[in-house]
């Protein structure tokens, strides 16, 4: 009914076919500096597609998104620190971590709306984040240097091998990517949208909004911490630095720059934000002077997103 | 409707409703039958969508109580109100404006069959959704915009999708907040006739300022001014009360 | 712990208030009128810093500097408030959010390009050195007393301008009520300027004055705004009032907080575990306090009236 493919579709298949074929491209050109950009790129975009789950479809402007990155992160960093290296003891203590702290906060944020929800979801985030520089034992603004990769111990997933760590990525990215479509065209996402647009006439037709806001917000934590662990391991480092709130506004900026509540404006957001820094930091290192009023613009004028000036009807494509 | 509506009042008794210095109701009492229509009627600002708002869960009254079935709802969050089969529609039109008038219809059905914690599963391609949307839209003629966006339809498609989305939770019970704003005279006689039809399956409180249509529609009005109910009664009761002439209709609707 | 050690940081807690309310008195008007989430304001309480410092260092006097930036402020606020901010009122939060992350990121970088990395120091004026006695033994820097003084000057003008004048009869009205004060004829734009222009020089003035103690630095203003949230969030959005009793609370609570939790918590723990869960618990406190603030009241202390009234 809604299948005609638009260039918002295009650019979607290109870009998850370039992320699977990167290690091979760079291998190619002898540019293996591209496999970690990618694989920086894949990280930033499991952690938008998170914060669009919430934001582009709930309606719901987290500031402190970034948070879940760091306590996904400072999970595998203060395990290992103490000898846990095991990744089925990292991963669900990151996820579960950052589904209680999620569900805390949510249960604070979703009483509020609008500007407060805004000041709030920073606050608390930045709360988290003078906790990790309180945090002496675990390096305090230094942070702390991860030796070991997550070992998943079966062989097969050996994170210590560059390509292995790569695949990884991509493979937790796709699955973002589906579960994500799979919770907007559900019953459940219904709900999360039809609340973005209306919520009071939602709870008009029976159906009790918060609990479900919250569900939400507590799935994209999860899901971002997921991203905080992927992080950790890619850089073998963690540091306050990860949830500073300048990382929660980029998170939103990817977002809204790739178009929020489209399913793959996330990961384009992804790939032209971390591109164009990476590019226009070599032209001059003054560069956020072209890029603050760059954004302006965009907001101003590209209200879409790169999704929408592709064509793209919000939502579905 | 296979669980047919079962026969249930609504009761309001003693509400009060204070906002600063505004009292939007006072000692509001009154009682709306089933398979009646209870017109609520007044002058602007006189509390009738303060009155909706209680009834419906989406504010609380200061003192007094709401009693649907039997049962004292004054409590009862709104959505639990629709659960137990009141529902309501809205003065200004709030549908779903960036979703197709199907969606818009798919998502109260959807909240009448229990909770929504599916995440899996598309809900527009789920047919216990879609099939009892698509046909409470023919019901309301509605059914060959199923797939254009709210957004898109004229005014009067509005409000008919808007009592369509209130139908869809399959209320015993409806509160219309003035269903016929800005309609055309068309327009309006095919909903009078469309409401009408409910009667007989449904207990209706309209709130409505053409008195027209409520002349034609109702079985029982109540009059409100500032807050309070100054009289209630029969159609023609109402016409010829002196009280409600000199507070409100003026001679020249008599 | 001894009571002189106390009353001081009980000083240094109000000192730090004063500072939150110079910031936050401007950024709640902003919210509260304009319905706009400025992140910019921060960028203002950095500009302060640089613009007052240079003018102190050009003048030869922190007095003159400070006298001198009161309208270069102004100026820069009504510029900002024209040129960028205007278009956003109709936009959604979420825009706010994004173009005023976009002013921070050019406001960094050109203070960067125009006064270098470094930063700039403005030293203290010799007259301002030194300590003054308060009695019973205590004695408190004098240049800190100064500060005190001049934020309850300015919270008094503040609260004369507000509550005793017609422009902020038509502040009050527009926080509480944008089409009223439309309704009142109110040439909203011009209303609108001044506001921002207001806030503009109390965010910055707040800047220059910690500057001689800190020193100016880039991204400065970053976690006093986020502070400077906390204590607009806790009096409630649109009040000035609210302000002044948050950020009292809110710089007290977080100075007393950082100095004596961990004495208190020997009370209860180990000194080894005292030892190290009083610095992150006093670092979380007052956001535990807004937390718990906003549980009971989601709306603030000093909600704006229009906030509680008939949807």
């Amino acid at each position: 009914m809604r299948s005609q493919l638009t260039p918002a579709h295009a650019v979607s298949a290109l870009l998850i076919s370039l992320c699977a074929a990167v290690p091979y491209l760079a291998s190619a050109l002898d540019e293996p500096f591209y496999v970690i950009v990618f694989a920086r790129i894949m990280v930033w975009a499991i952690a938008a597609i998170s914060l669009n789950l919430i934001m582009g479809f709930g309606g719901m402007i987290s500031f402190g998104h970034a948070v879940y990155l760091g306590i996904g992160g400072y999970a595998v960093g203060i395990l290992a620190f103490h000898d846990i290296t095991s990744a089925w003891i990292q991963l669900p203590v990151a996820m579960g971590l950052c589904a209680v702290v999620a569900l805390v906060f949510g249960v604070i944020c979703l009483r509020t709306r609008g500007i407060y929800f805004i000041m709030i979801t920073l606050a608390l985030a930045q709360m988290v984040f003078f906790l990790s520089v309180s945090a002496e034992r675990y390096g305090s603004d230094d942070g702390l240097n991860i030796l070991w990769r997550s070992e998943f111990g079966s062989g097969i997933i050996d994170l210590e091998d560059g390509a292995v760590m790569y695949y990884t990525i991509f493979a937790a990215l796709l699955g973002c990517l589906l579960l994500q479509w799979r919770i907007v065209v559900s019953r459940f996402g219904m709900v999360l949208r039809a609340s973005q647009s209306n919520d009071t006439r939602v709870q008009a037709v029976g159906i009790p909004t918060y609990r479900y806001r919250l569900a939400a917000f507590v799935i994209a934590g999860v899901m971002c911490g997921l991203a905080g662990f992927l992080q950790a391991n890619l850089e073998r480092f963690v540091s306050p630095d990860m949830m500073n709130w300048h990382r929660s506004g980029e998170l939103i900026l990817m977002t809204v720059l790739g178009g929020t509540a489209t399913l793959f404006g996330p990961l384009v957001g992804a790939v032209v934000f971390l591109l164009l820094s990476e590019i226009l930091s070599t032209i001059t290192i003054h560069w956020h002077l072209v890029f603050g009023p760059f954004l302006i613009l965009v907001v101003l004028f590209a209200r879409g997103g790169v999704m929408g000036l592709l064509g793209s009807r919000a939502a579905r494509d | 409707m296979t669980d047919g509506p079962r026969a249930l009042h609504l009761e309001a008794r003693g509400l009060h409703k204070r906002f600063g210095g505004l009292q939007a109701a006072a000692d509001l009492s009154m009682r709306a039958q089933h398979g009646e229509i209870h017109a609520v009627i007044g002058p602007n600002g006189a509390g009738k969508t303060t009155l909706v708002h209680m009834l419906s869960g989406f504010l609380q009254p200061d003192s007094g109580s709401i009693v649907f079935g039997g049962d004292d709802i004054t409590g009862l969050p709104a959505p639990g109100r629709v659960q137990r089969g009141l529902a309501r529609s809205f003065q200004i039109t709030s549908v779903f404006r960036e979703f197709t008038v199907l969606e818009n219809v798919v998502l109260p059905v959807q909240a009448r069959q229990g909770h929504s914690f599916r995440f899996w599963r598309s809900a527009m391609r789920d047919p216990a959704l879609t099939e009892p949307a698509r046909v409470l839209l023919e019901k309301v003629g509605l059914g060959d915009r199923a797939a254009t966006p709210a957004g898109h339809l004229a005014h009067g498609e509005q409000r008919q999708l808007e009592i369509a989305i209130a139908l869809a939770t399959h209320p015993s019970f409806l509160l219309l907040d003035e269903p016929m704003a800005g309609m055309g005279p068309e327009e309006n006689r095919d909903l009078i006739d469309f409401l009408g039809g409910l009667k007989e399956t449904h207990g209706m409180l309209l709130i409505e300022h053409d008195l027209d249509a409520v002349f034609a529609l109702a079985d029982r009005i109540t009059v409100l001014v500032y807050g309070r109910a100054i009289a209630s009664g029969r159609p023609d009761a109402i016409r010829q009360n002196s009280q409600v002439r000199a507070a409100y209709l003026g001679e020249a609707h008599v | 712990m001894d009571y002189v050690l106390l009353i001081e940081q009980l000083l240094n807690g109000f000192q730090l208030g004063i500072i939150l309310f110079l910031m936050a008195a401007g950024l709640t008007l902003v919210f509260g009128i304009m319905d706009l989430v400025n992140l910019a304001h921060g960028s203002l309480f950095m500009i302060g810093a640089f613009v007052g410092g240079t003018l102190t260092l050009a003048t030869g006097s922190l007095m003159l500097g400070a006298v001198l930036m009161v309208p270069a402020m102004f100026a820069i606020g009504v510029l900002v408030e024209t040129i960028a901010l205007r278009t956003l009122y109709r936009r959604s939060h979420l825009d706010q959010v994004l173009a005023t992350f976009g002013l921070i990121l050019f406001f960094n970088e050109a203070t960067r390009l125009i006064w270098g990395p470094e930063g700039l120091a403005v030293p203290l004026p010799d007259f301002l050195e030194g300590t003054v006695a308060l009695g019973a033994g205590i004695t408190y820097p004098l240049y800190r007393v100064v500060i005190i003084v001049i934020g309850i000057l300015v919270a008094l003008g503040l609260y004369l301008l507000v509550a005793r004048t017609r422009f902020g009869m038509l502040v009050r009205a527009g926080a509480s009520n944008r089409v009223m004060a439309g309704a009142l004829g109110v040439n909203i734009p011009v209303l609108f300027s001044l506001v921002f222009g207001i806030g503009a020089v109390l965010a910055g003035l707040a800047g220059l004055i910690i500057t001689p103690i800190t020193q100016a630095a880039i991204g400065m203003g970053e976690d006093v705004l986020i502070l400077a949230f906390v204590v607009i969030v806790i009096g409630g959005i649109g009040s000035v009032r609210g302000a002044f009793v948050a950020a009292l609370l809110t710089g007290i609570i977080d100075t007393m907080g950082r100095s004596f939790l961990d004495v208190i918590l020997l009370l209860f723990l180990s000194p080894n575990a005292a030892e190290s869960a009083g610095p992150a618990l006093s670092s979380m406190l007052i956001y535990i306090l807004m937390a718990g603030i906003l549980f009971f009241r989601p709306q603030g202390l000093f909600p704006p009236r229009s906030a509680t009234a008939a949807p």
